[in-house]
Parts: structure tokens; sequence; C-alpha cells
């Protein structure tokens, strides 16, 4: 269960405030922390636990509920081979966290990415500006609350909708 | 004497830049400066998309992505499925995945090694190269039916067993295929314009590879001995043997070699993979996931409305969340998926290989010519459909 795993134990001893959540599903771990640590969290994971790769950042958005966004980090071990996922929930009032391209530079891009589907505001982000949408495009498409077929159109009432 | 930056635009249309990659870049007089990418182009909202449909119907938008890797991109997408729902694919179908998984590596490796070559300046082993991926064509085309959006895995197996003749077909790729590598190895490993191009070029410290995220070929350039098939094996990997090629000065010679002698892995593990291949069921038992047979669909009523329930309504996956990362060609491809319960799926995060590769573009070109950065786009085996989705 969650409560063995190494990471887990260690993140219990030193974060005992931060921690809000530790899950296993599926064999996959995954750690709940308050958004205000994620940096500190990140930083013990990747020098003291040998998560030196971090694979991806992203979001989800879960509308109607509260707090409405989870920022989702997703972390490898290459030296022992292993995985860890790290989630912070952001209000939907304070969207915004610290950016992790402090401590790597893979980073940018996925969290650039995030800011684009999601509006979510990256702190402290070298260069928080839209990479897939256009720079003058107006609202964050992957928002539960952004309609599919693009925001000025009439919804399609076929089979998608 | 006072020098002068000047600004070049490469791009969207450039052909050495592999589809619609736009690069601002930043000169002086020869020397690069700074380089800015400007992606989306090809911005189809698959991630969006996938949210309207059900799992069945989300499947073929992962072909579209990287294009080069069809089969690939479908066994991260129904393993992530197949992990969310708790189901085992039977071994038959789990032996034919990494059949078609490495042909597609090999498929997608040798469009890496044409477009590169050509771009560098060697014609001949593009015109080679696409040869020998025609017969991977042929056979995507046996199975499934599709030269390039295949479409050929189901969530829980296959969508049909092998044709006649698939057998004799692959061997004579066994068979062929190590010769045609040492003929591009004949044409360019000791070709002095290729190594005055390649050697020292587009280097990035296995350090520096890890803290950007450079996954696949690229990440064992640099040295590191990674690879998700053999260190987190998904889909039976683990009963295969074969070699992890490793590079170790970090440039684009030594990315050309891993990927080379990673074609001729892919050739062994295809072997053991066809020697392994004992009849049997090609679905998982799991009759709320899987279509019936057809026989029963045409022929029973039971059938027919088993069939109409799972392709109009899909089918209930449990609440929760997995990440499924798998050994693209290009990269580690994840899938990231969140099920409310639905049948459709609450979020789906792709992790494209090449986005993120890409990100290092700049710590890897600057400071060289400009005629060095169309070796490193090409090093980097970047695909536009998968950066863009």
């Amino acid at each position: 269960m969650a409560e063995n795993n190494r990471a887990v134990v260690k993140l219990k001893e030193r974060f005992a405030n931060a921690l809000l959540d530790c899950t296993e599903y599926r064999g996959e771990v995954t750690v709940t922390v308050k958004k205000e640590n994620i940096l500190e969290v990140l930083k013990c994971l990747r020098d003291d636990l040998r998560y030196n790769f971090l694979t991806d950042v992203t979001a989800v958005d879960y509308l109607g509920q509260d707090p409405r966004f989870m920022v989702v980090y997703h972390l490898m071990s290459i030296p022992n081979k292993d995985r860890i996922r790290v989630k912070a929930p952001l209000t939907e009032a304070d969207c915004s966290i610290d950016s992790a391209t402090a401590l790597w530079n893979s980073a940018d891009w996925v969290e650039r990415e995030a800011y684009d589907m999601f509006g979510i505001d990256f702190k402290n982000h070298p260069n928080l500006v839209r990479i897939l949408m256009t720079d003058d495009w107006v609202g964050h498409p992957l928002r539960k609350d952004y309609p599919l077929q693009g925001p000025d159109r009439e919804p399609y009432k076929g089979r998608l909708s | 004497m006072a020098s002068e930056i000047m600004t070049l635009n490469m791009g969207p249309q450039h052909p050495s830049t592999h589809g619609v990659l736009r690069l601002v870049v930043e000169l002086d007089g020869e020397v690069i400066q700074k380089i800015t990418p400007h992606i989306g182009y090809l911005h189809r909202g698959i991630e969006k998309l996938s949210e309207h449909r059900t799992y069945h119907q989300a499947l073929p938008l992962t072909d579209r992505m990287d294009y080069l890797a069809p089969m690939h991109n479908n066994l991260g997408y129904v393993l992530a499925v197949e992990k969310l729902l708790g189901i085992e694919v039977p071994e038959r179908a789990e032996t034919i995945r990494v059949i078609m998984a490495e042909l597609t590596r090999l498929k997608s490796h040798l469009v890496w090694i044409a477009c590169h070559a050509l771009d560098i300046g060697a014609m001949t082993v593009f015109i080679y190269a696409f040869r020998e991926r025609e017969k991977i064509m042929e056979l995507y085309e046996m199975v499934s039916g599709a030269r390039m959006t295949s479409n050929y895995f189901r969530v829980g197996g296959l969508s049909r067993d092998l044709p006649a003749g698939f057998e004799s077909a692959v061997q004579e790729i066994l068979d062929t295929f190590p010769g045609h590598f040492d003929t591009y190895e004949g044409l360019l490993t000791k070709n002095t314009i290729w190594l005055q191009r390649t050697i020292g070029n587009g280097v990035i410290s296995a350090d520096d590879a890890i803290d950007f995220g450079i996954s696949g070929p690229a990440l064992r350039g640099s040295g590191v001995d990674f690879d998700l098939r053999r260190d987190l094996p998904y889909s039976g990997y683990e009963k295969y043997d074969f070699k992890v090629p490793v590079g170790e000065n970090c440039d684009t010679f030594d990315r050309y070699k891993v990927r080379l002698v990673e074609m001729r892995e892919a050739v062994k593990i295809i072997d053991q993979a066809m020697k392994r291949l004992k009849p049997g069921p090609i679905l998982a038992d799991a009759p709320q996931v899987c279509y019936p047979p057809k026989e029963s669909v045409y022929n029973s009523i039971e059938g027919l409305i088993h069939h109409f329930k799972i392709a109009s309504e899909g089918f209930p996956v449990p609440e929760g969340e997995v990440y499924q990362g798998v050994e693209n060609p290009k990269g580690e491809l994840g899938y990231y998926m969140v099920s409310d319960g639905g049948s459709k799926p609450y979020r789906m995060r792709v992790r494209p290989p090449s986005f993120v590769n890409l990100g290092a573009i700049e710590k890897m070109a600057k400071g060289s010519m400009i005629a060095d950065l169309v070796a490193v786009i090409g090093t980097l085996d970047i695909v536009l459909g998968e950066i863009d989705r």
C-alpha cells in the first residue's frame, strides 16, 4: 500500500503539514500536497529520493468541485526505475502555483501548455506565453466550461453534444 | 568590429523542418545565438476531442498524433485503458502487439534515417530506406486495411487476427533487413561528409538531457542507459532478450549509431516474438468491453444487441487515474487517463516525446552554425503531428 512506499514515508516525515492525501491505485502512488509546498516537495523528491526525471506537468479541471483544478506532476526515477505522481489542488479564484522550472528545464514547455490550455499561472516561469494556440486566443480550451465547438459557435446538437 | 544580430525565419514550410515547425533564429554571422520555436500549426485538440468520445471512439485519434508510428500510439492508449479497467490481454494478442510495435519502430526509424540523411545531403539512403519502409506499410495494410492510420489494436486485444501470408512476409523482412542496415552503414558510417556533419554536432550531456526531459534514443545517445521496455516493462517486453544501445559522446553521430542498433534489435525482438506466437484468442474474456465475434453479430440477435450497445454507449470504466508510458520510437509516450466512472475519458493527457525533446533544441544548437541546425532537427527525430496534437 501507499503507506509503505519509501517516498511516502519520507514525505510524511518531512512535510507532515503539507501532505493532503496519499493513495495507491493500480500500483501507482499518488501524493497530494498543498500548493504552497509544491517546490519543496518536488525538490525533496528530486534530491533525496532520486526522482530525477520530470516526465510531465499537466492539469485536470474538476468543474463544479472545490478546489476546481488539480496540477499533476509525473516524476520518474531513472536509477530506481520507479514512478510517482504528485498533485496540488488550485482554487478557481487563485489559479497560481510556483513554477517547477527552478528545478527542471523540462517544466518550461509543459507548464506553458498547461497555462495555454487551463489558464494556470505558473509563478516565476521565465516565459509564460501560449504555446499551441495563437497569442491572441481568448479562453483556455481544455477547461470543462469551454465548448468543444469553440467559443462563438452554436453547440452541435448531433451525436457529440 | 561591430557585429549585428540578424533574425532569420526558418519554416513553417522549410523542407528540413519535417512538417510545420517555424523557428525564429537569431544569428551573429552564421553562429546561432537564440532559437525561438513556434509550434501549434497542426493543433487539432485531440485531448479535448477525446473527452467527448467513448473509449473506442477516442482510439483512432491517437493514430493521428505520431503518424509515423501509429501502432505505438495505439499501444500506449489501450494499455492505459486496460490498466484502468484491470483486464488482462491474452498472450497471442500481446505477442502480436509486440510484433507490430517493433515493426512500427523500424518504420519510424527508417523515415528518420531517410530524412536525416537527405537533410545532410545523402540522397541515396533516402531512396533505399523508403523502399524498405514500403514493406512494412504493406504489412500494415495486410493486418488493418490501412497504410498509415491503422487503428489495429482494441481495448482488450486486437481488432482481428493476423491474415494468411503474414508470417512469410515478416520472415522476408527478418531475412533481408539486416543486410539493408549494412547498406545504410556502408553509405554513412565511413562517409567523410557524414562524419564531419554529425560528430560533435548537437552535443547535450547526460545531466542536461535528463534536466530537459529528453527521452528515447536521444537520451540513450547521451549515455543514459534507460529503456522503458526493459526498465518499466509493459506488454510482456520482459520476456524478450534485447540489448539497449548507449552512446558516449552525446552528439548526433552517437544518436545515429544508437538508432541503427535499435533497428537491429527490433529485428531480433520480432524474430523472438514470431517464435512465441501460438494459436489462441485475440480478445480478453471481458464481454462488457470487447466487441463480440462477427459470426455472432450477423447470426444472432443477442450478438447484434451486444455489438450495438458497445458501439453506441461504450463501456463504463472504473473511477480512477493511471499513467502509462511506452517506449515510442521517438521517446517516452505517456498517457495520463482520468476516469469519472463514465464511458468517456474525463481527461486524456498525452505526454508527447517529440514536444519535450524539441524543448531542448536551443540548448543543443546554440553556438553552432546555421547549417548544423538542420542536423539537430534531424537528430531529434520530431514529428509535428505529435508535438501539436
